[in-house]
């Protein structure tokens, strides 16, 4: 019999555990050293705790939120009469490159995983992420993708073509200096985090949730988070290979994209949309998460028909692959091309459209409380609406053809994205700020903000329609007088200064509540899932003890006490593994303490792909510090101990 | 924890590690294989997407690609399932001795499929900046080279690890099983992108 098999069978060893004979302060002060982070800046950078690693996202996120605002800004005053000469045309189109890239990629799906990397082990009732250190590698590779794209735009090697980056425009022949290189090396970047996010969350999702958490009782922002987790998995290869293609034919003259040679600068567009549709749906679904989760709270009662939100969910997530080439109807298709894209296109509003009627049952027949959250929510689907039903319009073929590339399709994806994305996020991020920071936000600055970001939207991208069905084309530096368009651009860029006063205020809100806002209990909204079981903010291991769930609402069931097992030890990091389907205790596991190797290894493999936009070779030579980097990474730091870690 | 705790279940005596769908990293494998998988299907798609724009494939006048390197290749990656099927048994069976064996062959292995694969690409018959075939060609051959290599540093890395002591950590025939088991998708992916790279151009001439 060998030693690893003796080993296997041996019961458990005698180390300090969890239980009625550990509980308490005691348990608590163990905990926190166990699960604690060194100090200092290594002990920052070496950090593995899901909830450092979500803020610092939620954080940075924010921050490149402001500065594509700030853009917006800019474009929307050159824009506000007609022939202005505030900005020229080349430095226009960094601009607006720069806005949607840093929105779409450096915002909007960083963002929403990084609150689903912060909330996730919370809600679902573990201590860790499964895989803590892939997470933070994921955030330190996000931050430099953006700090690779800002820092070109502060050295004025932006690139200038535009979001989604069509070749030939962006291909070698057009694409000249190293802008759209920069730009495909910060997708890399991007999606490389994204992927590694994706993974750890589908895993902590489907193996770490609490004892009785099946899936049937899985919150919906849960269910939100792993539809779209698995979406990432799926989409995001599709961007990875385009820009790897892209690349490669500007960097070592392939052909993919080159039709003189057997290339087609329409494989990009498949490519690029076969992401780019379903990445609408990755900020999207989120949303509808933090929207159920809210009604659910402000409306005192759990949300209607749960089985059809999941369903509505799982189903977007579905239809989201088969809606992409609806973005190219004005490449020309075959009739059934056309037909069948439209379809689909339209079919996706009906599981949206079934979530927002279970919602609105919710309220219905809850006891709703119009606090800034349930605002912010009421905001969203009015608005969502009115861009969802757009989007029906244009799912159209002769209508899109017509509007194609017009300001009705700038106001469609805002009404979309800033609707259906933003204003939940912001409710989100007052409903959850408690739990981030220990303190409530402004209730009457909340309000105010709300109001000001909710009709200064409005009177932003309202007249967008109006502009674009006036024959107005995206990205143009500027327009002739007397066609019609003074007005409506006068009016968005009235609009666009009301918006910015609000996200200020919202800010500004954040920074003064953050600092003095009055403190908050463990469940200051009544919330029902098992987030608010912990105190905000919460301690380094989230949970004293593994809570159970016995109910969709486990903390509506009973006021007093929680439910919950022990037996996990105190001395060294432990997670509770449980099956996939009815969340049975299965294994005890141990999660991964801090290391600086993450970070060692992410400064590696950035200086491997930011060397890559010089030189292929860079590849070959910057493979070999970021692979001794992650050998070093799993590589255990001391002799085995009484039972396994992860040093 | 502010509500208090009702005790429900001692959990000390579950054990610390398990194979397959029970351990957390085969999920994270299994995560890893998708993506990885979508890349290659998409990279599929778009060789056949490139390929509908041409009257034949491969292209007159290149020649397609030569069959022995890929043709041994194959061979040598499907019988490389044997020493990998006993990797997985004997991780599973908490055997290191055996383990270890195995694992210097797997190392070995992926050494010497390293070495033909350099060979395949001399054998392709077309350069990747010569035409979007050559180029489909050569992506695809790479995107599958990084596979081999990243598992071939992987089992290196294992294969050290398991002669330490170390090696008679049950948690570490975990890793070693996952390891063999992401050798599967390695091998498997291969097949498609074989009949691509050296059948399709000589059938569809």
């Amino acid at each position: 019999m060998s030693s690893a098999l003796e080993k296997a069978k041996a019961p458990p060893a005698d180390v300090p555990r969890d239980g009625p004979g550990l509980s308490g302060p005691v348990l608590e002060a163990r905990l926190a050293r166990t699960w604690g982070r060194p100090r200092g800046l290594i002990g920052w950078l070496s950090s593995v705790d899901h909830k450092d690693i979500g803020r610092r996202y939620i954080v940075t996120a924010l921050t490149f939120l402001a500065l594509a605002g700030a853009l917006a800004l800019i474009m929307r005053l050159q824009l506000a009469k007609p022939e202005n000469d505030l900005v020229g045309a080349a430095r226009y189109n960094e601009i607006f490159t720069m806005h949607g890239t840093t929105m779409m990629f450096l915002f909007a799906v960083p963002v929403m995983q990084g609150v689903q990397i912060y909330l996730t082990p919370l809600m679902i009732g573990t201590r860790a992420m499964a895989f803590p250190r892939l997470t933070a590698v994921s955030f330190y590779l996000y931050l430099a993708g953006g700090c690779l794209l800002w820092v070109a735009f502060i050295l004025n090697i932006a690139p200038d073509i535009g979001w989604f980056a069509y070749p030939p425009l962006s291909g070698p022949q057009y694409g000249v200096g190293k802008r759209p290189d920069i730009w495909a090396q910060m997708v890399t970047f991007t999606e490389v985090a994204s992927l590694a996010a994706a993974v750890t969350l589908i895993a902590t999702i489907l193996k770490q949730r609490a004892p009785g958490m099946s899936l049937a009782r899985m919150p919906l922002y849960v269910w939100t988070t792993l539809v779209t987790s698995l979406m990432v998995v799926f989409s995001m290869p599709a961007v990875a290979l385009a820009s790897s293609l892209l690349l490669s034919d500007r960097l070592v003259g392939t052909h993919f994209y080159n039709p003189a040679e057997g290339g087609d600068a329409l494989l990009w567009q498949h490519l690029f949309w076969f992401f780019g549709h379903p990445e609408v749906y990755i900020i999207f679904l989120p949303a509808t998460g933090f929207v159920s989760e809210i009604v659910a709270t402000f409306s005192r009662r759990s949300i209607v028909f749960y089985p059809v939100v999941v369903l509505s969910v799982v189903a977007t997530g579905i239809l989201a692959f088969g809606l992409w080439v609806h973005h190219m109807f004005a490449t020309g298709l075959p009739r059934v091309g056309y037909s069948f894209y439209t379809a689909a296109s339209i079919s996706v509003s009906i599981p949206t459209a079934l979530q927002i009627f279970c919602w609105i049952a919710t309220l219905w027949e809850g006891r709703p409380r119009l606090q800034v959250p349930l605002l912010y929510v009421i905001g969203f689907i009015i608005t969502f609406v009115i861009g969802g039903l757009t989007g029906v319009m244009i799912a159209a073929v002769p209508l899109d053809l017509q509007l194609h590339d017009t300001y009705f399709i700038v106001a469609h994806f805002h009404y979309v994205l800033i609707g259906g994305a933003v204003f939940p996020l912001l409710g989100a991020i007052t409903y959850w700020f408690p739990k981030f920071t220990g303190r409530m936000m402004s209730e009457k600055i909340g309000k105010l903000g709300f109001w000001m970001l909710f009709l200064g939207f409005q009177l932003a991208f309202f007249p967008m329609h109006v502009a674009g069905i006036y024959g107005m084309p995206r990205r143009v530096y500027t327009y002739p007088a007397g066609m019609g368009l003074e007005w409506p651009n006068l009016l968005s860029s009235l609009g666009s200064l009301v918006v910015a006063l609000a996200v200020l205020l919202f800010v500004l809100n954040m920074v003064r509540s953050a600092l003095g806002g009055r403190r908050a209990a463990a469940n200051p909204w009544d919330g029902s899932s098992l987030e608010w079981a912990t105190q905000s903010p919460p301690a380094d291991y989230n949970f004293a003890h593994i809570p159970v769930v016995e109910s969709r609402a486990p903390l509506w069931g009973s006021r007093d006490h929680l439910p919950v097992v022990h037996g996990l030890r105190v001395d060294d990091r432990e997670l509770l593994l449980t099956t996939v389907m009815d969340a049975v205790p299965d294994v005890r596991e141990p999660s991964a303490q801090p290391s600086p190797w993450p970070f060692i290894s992410s400064v590696a493999i950035s200086v491997m792909f930011i060397g890559s936009i010089l030189s292929p070779w860079a590849l070959v030579v910057g493979a070999i510090p970021a692979t001794i980097a992650m050998a070093a990474w799993f590589w255990p730091k001391g002799p085995p101990e009484l039972e396994p870690t992860i040093s | 924890m502010t509500l208090e705790p009702r005790f429900v279940r001692d959990l000390a005596a579950l054990p610390t590690h398990a194979f397959s769908h029970r351990s957390l990293t085969w999920w994270g494998i299994i995560g890893f294989m998708l993506i990885e998988g979508s890349a290659f299907l998409l990279a599929i798609v778009a060789y056949f997407f490139l390929m509908s724009h041409q009257p034949e494939w491969a292209p007159r006048p290149w020649l397609p690609p030569d069959l022995f390197p890929g043709t041994l290749f194959t061979v040598a990656l499907l019988l490389s399932e044997i020493p990998n099927s006993m990797i997985k048994r004997a991780a599973n069976a908490y055997d290191t001795n055996n383990v270890r064996r195995l694992l210097l062959v797997m190392t070995l292995i992926g050494l010497a499929l390293l070495v033909v694969r350099g060979f395949e690409f001399n054998a392709l018959n077309v350069r990747w900046h010569d035409n979007a075939y050559g180029s489909i060609l050569w992506a695809l051959l790479l995107l599958h080279t990084t596979h081999i290599l990243t598992d071939w540093i992987d089992t290196v890395v294992l294969w050290r690890l398991m002669n330490t002591a170390h090696g008679e950590e049950p948690r570490r025939m975990v890793d070693t099983d996952e390891n063999a088991l992401y050798w599967r998708f390695v091998w498997i992916s291969w097949l498609p992108i074989y009949l691509l790279i050296y059948w399709v151009p000589r059938i569809f001439r």
